[in-house]
């Protein structure tokens, strides 16, 4: 089967069978970063533009990284050092890019939907690397791959997500991808940050996390995104993490095998004690890992792989 | 469309050569030190596992098998018309100084053995590479030869060769399918 499509924007708009296809092809590519010689010639040839217009180290690194394993040459932009600050358009610099002909464009932007923008304005494939709070497609496939390789499956799994889930596109791409694969998805986090509507989503909503907690055999926690908020959504970090942080004695009330997902950067003590982050639950560092293969997935679809 | 289909080994034939390619392997090499079977996904597997306990079963040691998928590899790889879902490598050690027999169902074109030495090379740094398949049907498109072969099986273009290897050794056969 080949990946239908020209960009990756979203989980919203991917089928269980695209997933399912991303993931298995993300298995097989695990082990080439295992290798002493950690390269394939598939993509020689071909050239992929990370555009990021906002701070990223682990996004940005495991796409050049997933790009640079399959022989692709890897370019990064970051808005701060590039003709942005001189006052170019999006557009402009998405055209002179273009002009350049790269195949693949991965684009991180502070404003949902600008990678959709330039999807339509260019000829090449597009991959959203994090539109604003709008949608985060590869976290979610990872965190996906994740979930799989270690419980086996995702079908009928309890998966609970806590924090800021108001400006967490990682929460929304996970939510429309573990509906889809049939994951029960409950998200908790204080009133404030709980989006209006996000029932709609087919999510059950919990303000109180020992409940949102109970017999749950996935937890994800997320980060406080305080470059995101403009106003105070609760009295205190310390507050906050008083209610919201995952810790030894919380972590009881979920299943006993129960898995520990964290997107990064971990704010230590605020959202995750340090116990649980580095404890035998916590799958955080093969997230990482599966990012690689995930991004390499997707870049060998996107170029015509099957 | 008018399809004939003509059995050209059954099982007992496919087991016999298997036997005199293990007896051969283990002559050329003088024993099984160093020895390393790489089975090319997904026909050469099953062969690269029966040669491997042959030989094994004959010399009391166990000999390390691996798994070979050269998608990656291919010279048409973003090319249309392959078929191929992309599938895991397995290699259980590092391939310096080792002397690989590299496994195939068919040898044809030649395209995937050379996708193959390419494949293994980036695993180390092999002593040597020997290709053993169960059919050569002729029609190479590269300068490469196999070193063992079950059966030479001189084909038309427009034939299609199949075999048919089973965990549970069950139905085991090579035919040729006329299109």
């Amino acid at each position: 089967m080949k990946l239908v499509r020209k960009d990756v924007l979203g989980i919203a708009d991917f089928s269980v069978e695209e997933i399912n296809l991303v993931l298995d092809i993300a298995g097989s590519f695990k082990e080439i970063s295992q290798r002493p010689i950690k390269k394939v010639p598939t993509l020689r040839g071909s050239t992929v533009i990370n555009l990021f217009y906002e701070p990223s180290t682990r996004t940005r690194t495991s796409f050049e990284i997933a790009a640079k394993r399959l022989s692709a040459d890897a370019i990064n932009i970051s808005a701060s050092t590039s003709s942005v600050v001189k006052g170019e358009t999006l557009m402009d610099t998405a055209k002179t890019l273009e002009s350049m002909n790269p195949d693949i464009i991965v684009m991180r932007h502070a404003c949902a939907g600008a990678p959709h923008i330039l999807a339509k304005l260019l000829k090449q494939s597009i991959i959203n690397a994090g539109d604003g709070a709008h949608e985060h497609p590869t976290q979610a496939l990872l965190d996906m791959l994740t979930i799989r390789d270690k419980m086996g499956y995702i079908r009928g799994l309890a998966v609970t997500i806590v924090g800021d889930i108001a400006h967490s596109r990682v929460a929304r791409s996970n939510i429309y991808g573990l509906a889809k694969m049939g994951a029960k998805v409950t998200v908790c986090g204080p009133a404030m940050l709980l989006p209006y509507g996000i029932g709609r989503m087919g999510v059950r909503v919990e303000t109180n996390m020992r409940k949102a907690l109970e017999r749950a055999d996935v937890i994800m926690m997320l980060r406080m995104q305080f470059e995101r908020q403009n106003k105070a959504t609760f009295p205190s970090l310390r507050e906050y993490a008083s209610q919201y942080c995952l810790n030894a004695d919380n972590i009881r009330l979920a299943k006993e095998d129960v898995l520990v997902m964290h997107p990064g950067p971990i704010n230590r003590g605020i959202e995750i004690a340090p116990d649980i982050a580095d404890g035998p639950h916590s799958a955080i560092l093969e997230q990482v890992s599966n990012g690689v293969a995930v991004r390499m997935a997707l870049l060998y679809l996107l170029a015509g792989g099957q | 469309m008018n399809t004939k289909k003509r059995v050209v080994m059954d099982a007992d034939k496919i087991e016999r050569s298997i036997m005199r390619i293990s007896y051969e392997i283990l002559e050329d090499h003088k024993g099984v030190t160093d020895l390393i079977f790489i089975g090319i996904r997904s026909g050469g597997i099953l062969l690269a596992k029966r040669l491997s306990e042959r030989i094994s079963r004959i010399e009391g040691k166990a000999i390390p098998t691996g798994i070979l998928d050269i998608n990656l590899y291919r010279d048409d790889v973003m090319m249309a018309g392959g078929k191929r879902k992309l599938g895991e490598t397995h290699i259980p050690c590092c391939l310096d100084n080792k002397k690989v027999i590299l496994v195939d169902d068919v040898i044809f074109t030649g395209r995937t053995i050379r996708a193959a030495m390419d494949a293994l090379m980036d695993f180390g740094r092999p002593k040597i590479i020997r290709l053993a398949v169960l059919i050569d049907r002729g029609h190479r498109e590269l300068p490469i030869r196999p070193d063992y072969v079950g059966e030479n099986l001189p084909s038309s273009l427009w034939e299609e060769v199949n075999v048919t290897l089973t965990e549970a050794k069950a139905h085991e056969e090579v035919v040729v399918i006329e299109n």
